[in-house]
This record gives C-alpha cells, structure tokens and sequence, in this order.
C-alpha cells in the first residue's frame, strides 16, 4: 500500500512524469497561496472520485457486472469515459458550491479554473490508470491521495519557484509564461530521476 | 385544440425559468437523449468496418512477421503450407484441445471471462494481466524435417495499456525466431517505439532461456551484451520491460511452458 | 463576415492563442508533438470537435440551467468525441491506432470546455462557431511548429520521410535524443512564447509589484 503511495507522489507523478493537468498547472501557480488552495481541492477531489469510480466501474459497467439480473454478457465498458467524467462534473459542482460558500476568495482567485478541474486530465487519467492497472478498492483509495498529493506537491513546488523568478532579471519576452514553461520542463527532467528507484 | 399541441407545448417548455426543476430535468433529459442516440447510432454503423480493418491489421502483422522471419517462405513453399496450423492448447496441462475449432475461437473473450480464466498471485503474474485465460491458440507450421516455427499469441502490461504480440520460436522451442507486436497504446513517439522494426528485428535468434532451462530473456538498458539480452530504447524503458516482461510471463510455467515442454518431448 | 466576426477566427492564431496566452490545452501539445502526422491528425480532430461543440453549446445557452451547466457541455463533448474516434477508427485506422488515448483526452482538452464556458455561453451561433474554429486553428499551428522542430531534430524526418543523412546511415547528423522526450516539448514552446512576445510586448503580463530598478529602466 505504501508502495502504491509513494509510487503515485514521484515515480508516477500526474504533473510531472505524465504532464496530465499542465493547463491548471500552469495558470494558478503565481502564487504559492492559490497554488496551495488548489492542491486541496485537487487532493479532495482525486480521493473521492477515484473510488467511486473504482465502485461504478466494477458494479455497472464491467463484464458480468450484471450477471445477478440474468445479463452476464453485457459489457458496458466503452461507457467509462462519459460515467467517470459524469462523477467528476458531479463532485467539482459541490465543490464549486461549498468554496463559494466557504471560502469566496479562493473561490474568487481560482476563476475559470474551478470548474476546469472537471476536465483536468489529471483527474480523468488518475481514474482511467485505476481501470488499467486493476486497483481494487483500498488501493484506489491510496492512489487517489496519492496522485492528488503528487500533483498538488508539483503545483506548490512550482508556484515557491514562480514567486522568485518575478523578481529575476530576465528578457521582457520571456518573463511570466515563457520561463515557466521552460522551468516546468526542468523540472519533468528532475522527476524522470526518481523512475527506477525502488522502494525498500 | 392549439393548447396541447406540440409546438405550443415546447414553446411552453422553453419559456419556463432555467433553474425550475422541470425545465432542468428536461433539458438534462433531451441532451443526454440526442447524445447517447447519436454516439450508438454511429457506434453501430460504423462497427463492421471498424472490425474489417482490425481483423486485417492483426491478419496483416501475423503475415508481415511469417514474412520477415528468413528460410520461412521456403519452407512454406516446400511442404506446400499455405497457412500456419491452428491449435487450440490448454495452457494448465499443455495439452492440445482437439475438439474445438481453432477459427471459431474468441482469444479475446477467453482473457477477461472470469469463468474461461485462472485469476494469477501477485508473484505470478509478471506481465500484469491478473487472470490468465484456461485455453490459448497456437499456430505450428511443420518442415521437411520436423517441427520448423511455432507461433504464440502473448499480451502483457506495458506503461499505459495492453501490448498484444506474436511471439514466433524456431524448431528448438528456445531460440526466438521474431516478435510482431500488433496492439499497443503506449506513449506516442516514445513507448510507441517498441513497433520499430528496427527494436523488434532484435529479438530474433535470442535464446529465451539457458541451458538449465531457467528463462533468461531481458531488456537491458543500454546495449545487449548476451544472446539472452536485447537493447533498451531510450524514452521508453517502461513500455519495452513491458514486453521483456510478458515475453518470460509467457515462455514460462503460467504461460504456454507446460505445452512447449510436451512439444519438445515430441507428444504431439 | 464583418471585421468583428474575423477578428474571431484570426486573433487565435497569434493574439490570443489557446496555447501560448491563455495556457490551455498543453497537456496534448506534448505528447502528439514528437511526430508530424500525429500532430496533424490531433489538430484536425480537435478543430472538428471544437467547432461543432461551440456551435452546439451556443445553440442551447439560453436554457441551459446552471446547476447542471457543466455536466451538460460535457456531455456534448465527450459525445463529439466518442463520434470523431469511432470515425477516425473506421476510415483512418492506422493514424489511430498511433493517436490511441489521446483522441479519448481531446474531452478534457481544456480549450473546448474553457471556450465552451467563456466564449460560447455568452455569444450567439455564428461568432461562436468562428471563435471554435479560430482556436482550433491556432492550437494546430503551435503544435505543427513544435512538432517539426520536434520531428527534423529528433529523428531528421519530416511526416515520416527522412529528410537528413543520419549518422547511424553513413550520414553526418546524428539525432537529437532529448527531442523525443516530453520536458523538450515544454522548453520548445517556452522559446516561441518568448519570440512571439519580444514580437508582441502587450503579451506580457504586467508585475503585480511593479519593481523600482525595472521602472526605471524603462521596462513594464
């Protein structure tokens, strides 16, 4: 269990190592604050949808699911993208509700990219590897922390770099978005040191 | 009378408030309806030539490998074989099942029925599948003198998805004569690379396993340095240990070991 | 088509790319981008999805209610989606096969839910369906360029045909490894953000602190 933890926070890192979730990524991390913020929100989310999802997909969907009504052959696989993506919308408008609620100003700093997080790849693919790699419940659980913790770790990390490069002496051209995209580069570069280490 | 009829009623429909619950129930309803309608009607017309164009890739990959592999056509030739034999093995006792028809069977259905399958222990299971199914197809083509190559169909996990092959042995049952890869969705231009020709040509006159019979075959990183080793690709680690991996899973007493030990006692 | 209606489809390209001002759609951009063919046929079927998901999304904005706003546009995409696979897997089977998961990815391709919500919702049929095509359109063109610098000096081909002697062939350029790994594709497009911005300087975004010794300078 802890293997599938710390696999999911480095080796298998949805930010860095598989580039899911980058427009996000990229947007919100100017300040290590909101960056945080939606580290949360993407850890409360991943944790939550993961097994849901695990649940949906082995009780409604997978072949046999419904064997106990006398349907044994009916394989209703082709329709987890449109379900997983039905559960995430659901989970991200109660979200979207309880931070305008509970916290307007995050709410308010996130912006548009709130409701993205329905979208964000890292969210759907963190799903889509549960069905690939065959999770069962309690390790669905652990990964969904765990990618949610491996991303929110890449976000906060890039936002504390962000921060600092305002302050660098740098072309005008390549200021705020450029040398972001290249220090994001850097830092995949970094992560792919950890593919290969195994755990004790 | 003009109160009931259609286009009043929609007309209706529409001038409701968005949040009451029967105009959002109702729109909710409508988009889901034209959306699933369309998807299967699509899904529906469009599956037969979808599935023209998958029997031929995969009829086309297992021509491509018999065609590559060298002295094959030859021996074709020779014994006047147009195709390779089809037999249906199964792979817990190694026996050859000779009361099914090879064409009628559903490889792909045997893999993931949990009741046409043998779920696998952890240790077990090195290509990842989880279950192993009971029955397996497998193509021989007879020489002139002897047995001359045997065709195994092998799947595994790779990085992001399953990677299904061919797995072509010679006479000896150890040296690899060719793999064909025909199914993947690994990375593009990275883990996809392991469909090169170039990586795949370098499997051919491997050993599997060494003189003790231990099986040996691996991915290396980096260069080969024995006959039981074959190069990495830079990028795509990952996907090619993959195939190391379902290469040994196969080749061994899980996969289709049982029915090569009996091949090469010569039962059949 | 008036002037407002074509500063729609053209500002995309440049002005507001998808890609490189308003950071969406990245996730693809990387990936895909190691060959030309793949980028090609990524662009062309989020410009089919995009546009038709727009105009559809346009259509219907008046009575969308908003608890379900989300679920319903996803809807639509992900069903624009499934179509354009299950086409592409009928009459472009070999393309597909390399494209796999990534045509499945173009529903959570940020660009089409993020236009769909601020462009879409609020514009009537006709702008909306330019504005899906202007940034599908300008999403392909950063993605064509990165992938022929991607494709030329990672692999010294161009949509699969070589176009330079390869070392590893008797020739004299030997490849460039680093290409055919994603971080290459982040700096690539780091790089062209910051010709297109010495180019454009209104692109860059003002400090939120403006800094004394850069004011002074003569800098934002």
């Amino acid at each position: 269990m802890t293997e599938i933890f710390i696999q999911s926070v480095f080796q298998d890192n949805l930010a860095l190592t598989f580039f899911l979730g980058i427009c996000t990524f990229l947007a919100v991390s100017k300040r290590v604050a909101t960056a945080f913020g939606l580290g949360l929100a993407m850890i409360v989310v991943q944790t939550v949808t993961v097994p849901i999802n695990h649940l949906i997909f082995q009780g409604f969907l997978i072949e046999g699911a419904w064997a106990w009504a006398g349907l044994p052959e009916v394989d209703l696989s082709f329709l987890k993208l449109i379900s997983f993506i039905g559960v995430i919308a659901a989970i991200v408008q109660i979200l979207e509700m309880s931070l305008d609620r509970y916290a307007p100003a995050l709410h308010r700093n996130l912006g548009v990219f709130l409701p993205l997080i329905t979208v964000n790849c890292a969210i759907l693919g963190g799903s889509l590897f549960m069905v690939e790699r065959r999770y069962t419940l309690p390790e669905s659980i652990i990964y969904g922390v765990g990618s949610g913790v491996g991303w929110a770790l890449a976000i906060v990390a890039f936002a504390a770099i962000r921060e600092r490069l305002r302050y660098a002496d740098m072309p005008e051209g390549l200021r705020g978005l450029g040398a972001a995209f290249i220090v994001t580069g850097l830092m995949s570069m970094g992560f792919s040191a950890f593919v290969g280490v195994e755990m004790p | 009378m003009s109160d009931f009829s259609p286009t009043s009623w929609w007309r209706r429909f529409l001038a409701l408030p968005n949040e009451s619950r029967t105009k959002t129930l109702g729109v909710a309803f409508i988009v889901a309806l034209v959306a699933a309608t369309t998807v299967s009607v699509t899904s529906v017309m469009l599956k037969p030539r979808q599935q023209v164009h998958i029997d031929a890739a995969r009829e086309a990959k297992l021509a491509a490998m018999i065609a590559t592999l060298p002295g094959l056509a030859d021996i074709m030739r020779e014994t006047g074989a147009e195709t390779l034999e089809a037999v249906i093995v199964d792979l817990q006792t190694g026996q050859i099942d000779g009361t099914l028809e090879a064409a009628e069977f559903d490889f792909l259905a045997a893999q993931t029925d949990p009741l046409q399958a043998t779920a696998l222990l952890p240790e077990a299971d090195i290509a990842g599948i989880r279950q192993r199914p009971n029955l397996a197809p497998v193509y021989l083509l007879q020489g002139s003198d002897g047995l001359a190559l045997v065709v195994l169909p092998v799947y595994g996990k790779g990085y992001q998805s399953t990677i299904r092959a061919y797995l072509a042995l010679e006479g000896n049952l150890n040296t690899i004569a060719g793999l064909s890869i025909y199914e993947q969705g690994e990375t593009p231009g990275l883990g996809s690379r392991i469909t090169d020709p170039a990586w795949l040509g370098l499997w051919s006159d491997k050993e599997a396993a060494d003189a003790q019979g231990e099986i040996t075959i691996t991915v290396v990183r980096g260069a080969a340095a024995t006959s039981s080793e074959v190069d990495g690709i830079t990028g795509a680690t990952r996907s090619a240990t993959g195939v190391a991996n379902l290469v040994r899973f196969w080749m061994g007493p899980q996969g289709y070991g049982p029915f090569l030990t009996r091949l090469k006692a010569g039962e059949f | 088509m008036n002037r407002a209606n074509l500063k729609h489809l053209t500002s995309p390209l440049i002005d507001n790319n998808p890609i490189t001002l308003q950071m969406l759609g990245v996730c693809s951009a990387l990936a895909v981008t190691t060959a030309l063919d793949t980028a090609l046929t990524m662009s062309l079927a989020l410009i089919a999805v995009l546009t038709v998901a727009s105009t559809a999304i346009s259509l219907i904005r008046r009575h969308l209610p908003s608890s379900i706003r989300l679920v319903i546009q996803i809807t639509i995409i992900a069903s624009l989606v499934i179509v354009t696979d299950q086409l592409l897997r009928a009459f472009a089977f070999e393309i597909s096969q390399r494209l796999s998961v990534f045509v499945g990815l173009i529903v959570t391709n940020c660009i089409v839910l993020g236009r769909a919500e601020t462009f879409a919702m609020r514009n009537p049929v006709w702008p909306s369906f330019l504005d899906g095509l202007g940034n599908g359109l300008g999403y392909g063109l950063i993605l064509m360029l990165v992938a022929t610098i991607r494709e030329l000096l990672g692999s010294g081909s161009l949509f699969g045909m070589n176009v330079v002697p390869l070392a590893s062939e008797g020739g004299w350029f030997q490849p460039l490894g680093f290409m055919l790994l994603a971080p290459s594709a982040f700096i690539i497009i780091g790089l062209l953000i910051w010709i297109i911005r010495t180019r454009r300087p209104t692109q860059v975004e003002a400090d939120e602190y403006p800094i004394l010794s850069r004011r002074l300078r003569g800098g934002s």
